[in-house]
């Protein structure tokens, strides 16, 4: 097993240099001069300029400034944000807890909707409770979620009232000054302010249906389908000849098998739920690591796209690593042969 | 395809292509979908004829009028107006070529070079197959729209370097595929064949391989059609993509955000547009899919 585990980490290392040059190479590949780009819009004098080419090591062979990009990296300074003069490296992790937290929410929601429906779906084969449930999740699989965001919006915020349109907490009524898990959930369970918890359940909710809808979809036609190729095999066969009880069947010999494809989709989700959620945060104005990309790329403040461009790639690289790795763990067929 | 050439052996293309139709036939969703389809296709190629407005002149005497079943809206604007009085039916029917304009530019660049790449990994082998792969796995480490975001934000947000962008992140897939089957078909008898008789190597990646890997090529073409004419919208709608007064329906959502409580319709109709059209063309693709591939069928 720890074979396997490190020739997975060595075939990541191309990879993870690959990333690493693309991040190098975005802010030079920006059309302008590197030095004009981060002196932002009010420009630098001639000697501040030669000063500043120095010191970002501009003058130095490419090669070099690959290397010493790389040796900060391996420090943890992803560099300075044009804007806010604050490292970007902890700009994103302050904003990384909100991504998270809704991510998580967001997995949940799918597999616990999701399951359940493409269980019942392959169950009910044929019949007009499996076309509906997969029609839906035909709709759900195609829906531009950032449309999607806006008509809830204008369901449950506007004409009911139900629920905010935006952030993470109503920020008029409560407050937390000190985040000790930036889980907005955790640290509002633990305030001494009545309703903060339930405010920010409150402004979780719409935000969690719109960035699991894809991921809920995807996960009910996996299921289905794994479920349809396991309800063939002989051990159900022998299962229900034995008198097993339907429930018993399905939910335990049957299940259990089809779950091996269905869990290597949800880990293959990571991916979907950042792009989703660059577009669900924009939408809830929910300040996560999606939508402070697309505010640095508005801002052009470069160096924190450059940044979380880094950091996102390396976290879906190590998502996927454990994923790959656990999914060795449940099917021993696939660590046998490695 | 290759499995349907075995069995049934039809000796021309036509039986073929007879054969697929009867399979695709047989699921109602794809048939549905590829009339959709079909109608769009029609709209977008008359949108001059049949737009009742222009899709950017403004009328400034009829601005956010509702759509002509809600009080206060009119048969001039069927479906209502912007909030600078542009007419929104003709918008959207303006809007359906853009949307048809994005999936066949990105899928034939994505498929042309990624189909290229792909041939030449799985029969060259070696260190090219090493250094192409490699190269599709760091397109792949980045979540699809974020590498798109951002090389919209390296060539400057347009429509043009949208679709490159998407482009660019979309051929891995076809890569992958065509590589995957390409190296399966290699060690086939016919190739052996051919390559003993001395066909060129060029002649044997394009005419002799090539068509025998096209079913999962042609279901993924379908497939990042969808994918393609979701993500233009998503950077229209980022303000990354097409810009105003463009009539693409991503970059038409991101214009009325702001009137989404007063006047829903703006937000609604242009929303809805993307959503059939990509349903439909996943239906299609469900179809392609298994009418191509009779293993997947039965699942």
């Amino acid at each position: 097993m720890l074979r396997l585990i490190l020739k997975k980490i060595g075939l990541l290392v191309p990879t993870f240099i690959g990333v690493t040059l693309t991040s190098f190479f975005f802010i030079r590949l920006l059309p302008g001069d590197p030095i004009l780009l981060l002196a932002g819009e009010r420009g630098v004098d001639p000697e501040r300029y030669q000063e500043l080419m120095v010191k970002f090591g501009y003058n130095e062979p490419i090669w070099q400034q690959y290397l010493s990009y790389l040796g900060k990296l391996f420090q943890g300074d992803l560099g300075v944000s044009i804007v806010t003069k604050q490292p970007v490296l902890q700009e994103f992790m302050t904003l990384f807890p909100a991504t998270v937290e809704l991510g998580v929410c967001a997995i949940i929601f799918a597999i616990v909707v999701g399951l359940p429906a493409g269980i019942i779906a392959a169950v009910k084969r044929g019949k007009t409770l499996d076309h509906s449930v997969m029609t839906t999740a035909l709709v759900g699989y195609s829906m531009p979620i950032f449309w999607w965001g806006l008509l809830l919006i204008i369901l449950f915020s506007g004409t009911l009232g139900w629920t905010p349109v935006s952030g993470r907490i109503d920020l008029i009524n409560y407050w937390i000054d000190e985040p000790v898990t930036g889980f907005m959930l955790i640290d509002t369970w633990f305030v001494d302010q009545p309703g903060a918890f339930a405010s920010a359940v409150q402004h979780l909710i719409l935000p969690t249906v719109v960035l699991g809808t894809i991921p809920l979809a995807v996960i009910a036609r996996q299921t289905r389908s794994a479920m349809l190729e396991v309800l063939d095999e002989d051990y159900v066969r022998t299962a229900r000849a034995k008198g097993l009880s339907n429930f018993r069947v399905i939910g335990v010999h049957a299940l259990r098998n089809a779950l091996i494809p269905v869990i290597t989709i949800i880990g293959l989700q990571i991916g979907v739920l950042f792009a989703g959620a660059i577009l669900t945060e924009n939408i809830f104005s929910w300040p996560g690591v999606g939508k402070w990309m697309v505010d640095s790329i508005f801002r052009r403040d470069y160096p924190s796209v450059q940044g979380g461009l880094l950091m996102i790639a390396v976290i879906v690289m190590i998502v996927n690593l454990v994923v790959d790795l656990l999914y060795g763990l449940i099917n021993p067929k696939i660590r046998h042969t490695e | 395809m290759a499995d349907v050439t075995q069995n049934s052996a039809p000796d021309t293309r036509f039986e073929l292509i007879m054969n697929f139709w009867r399979h695709f036939r047989t699921n109602k969703g794809a048939v549905a979908g590829l009339i959709f389809f079909l109608a769009l296709v029609v709209v977008a190629l008359l949108a001059s004829v049949i737009a009742p407005h222009s899709a950017i002149e403004l009328n400034s005497d009829s601005l956010l009028l509702p759509p002509v079943w809600q009080e206060g809206g009119n048969w001039t604007y069927i479906l209502g107006t912007d909030a600078i009085g542009r007419d929104l039916l003709s918008r959207l029917i303006y809007g359906s070529q853009y949307s048809l304009f994005i999936g066949v530019v990105v899928v034939s660049v994505a498929l042309v070079v990624g189909v290229c790449l792909g041939l030449i990994a799985g029969t060259f082998g070696g260190w090219i197959d090493t250094v192409i792969m490699r190269i599709m796995d760091i397109i792949l480490a980045f979540p699809s729209l974020l590498l798109a975001l951002v090389l919209v934000a390296v060539l400057g947000p347009s429509l043009i370097n949208a679709m490159i962008a998407i482009a660019v992140v979309q051929q891995p897939y076809y890569v992958r595929l065509t590589r995957a089957s390409v190296m399966s078909e290699m060690s086939r008898e016919y190739v052996m064949a051919a390559r003993v008789s001395g066909v060129r190597t060029m002649r044997l990646m394009f005419v002799t391989v090539l068509p025998n890997c096209m079913a999962p090529l042609i279901v993924q073409a379908a497939l990042s059609f969808s994918t393609a004419i979701l993500d233009a919208a998503a950077l229209g709608f980022l303000g990354m993509g097409a810009q105003p007064p463009t009539p693409e329906w991503g970059t038409m959502l991101a214009e009325s955000r702001e009137f989404i409580l007063r006047a829903p319709w703006v937000v609604t109709f242009p929303g809805l547009a993307i959503l059939s059209t990509v349903l439909a063309i996943n239906l299609i693709g469900d179809g392609l899919r298994d009418a191509l591939d009779p293993k997947l069928k039965r699942s």
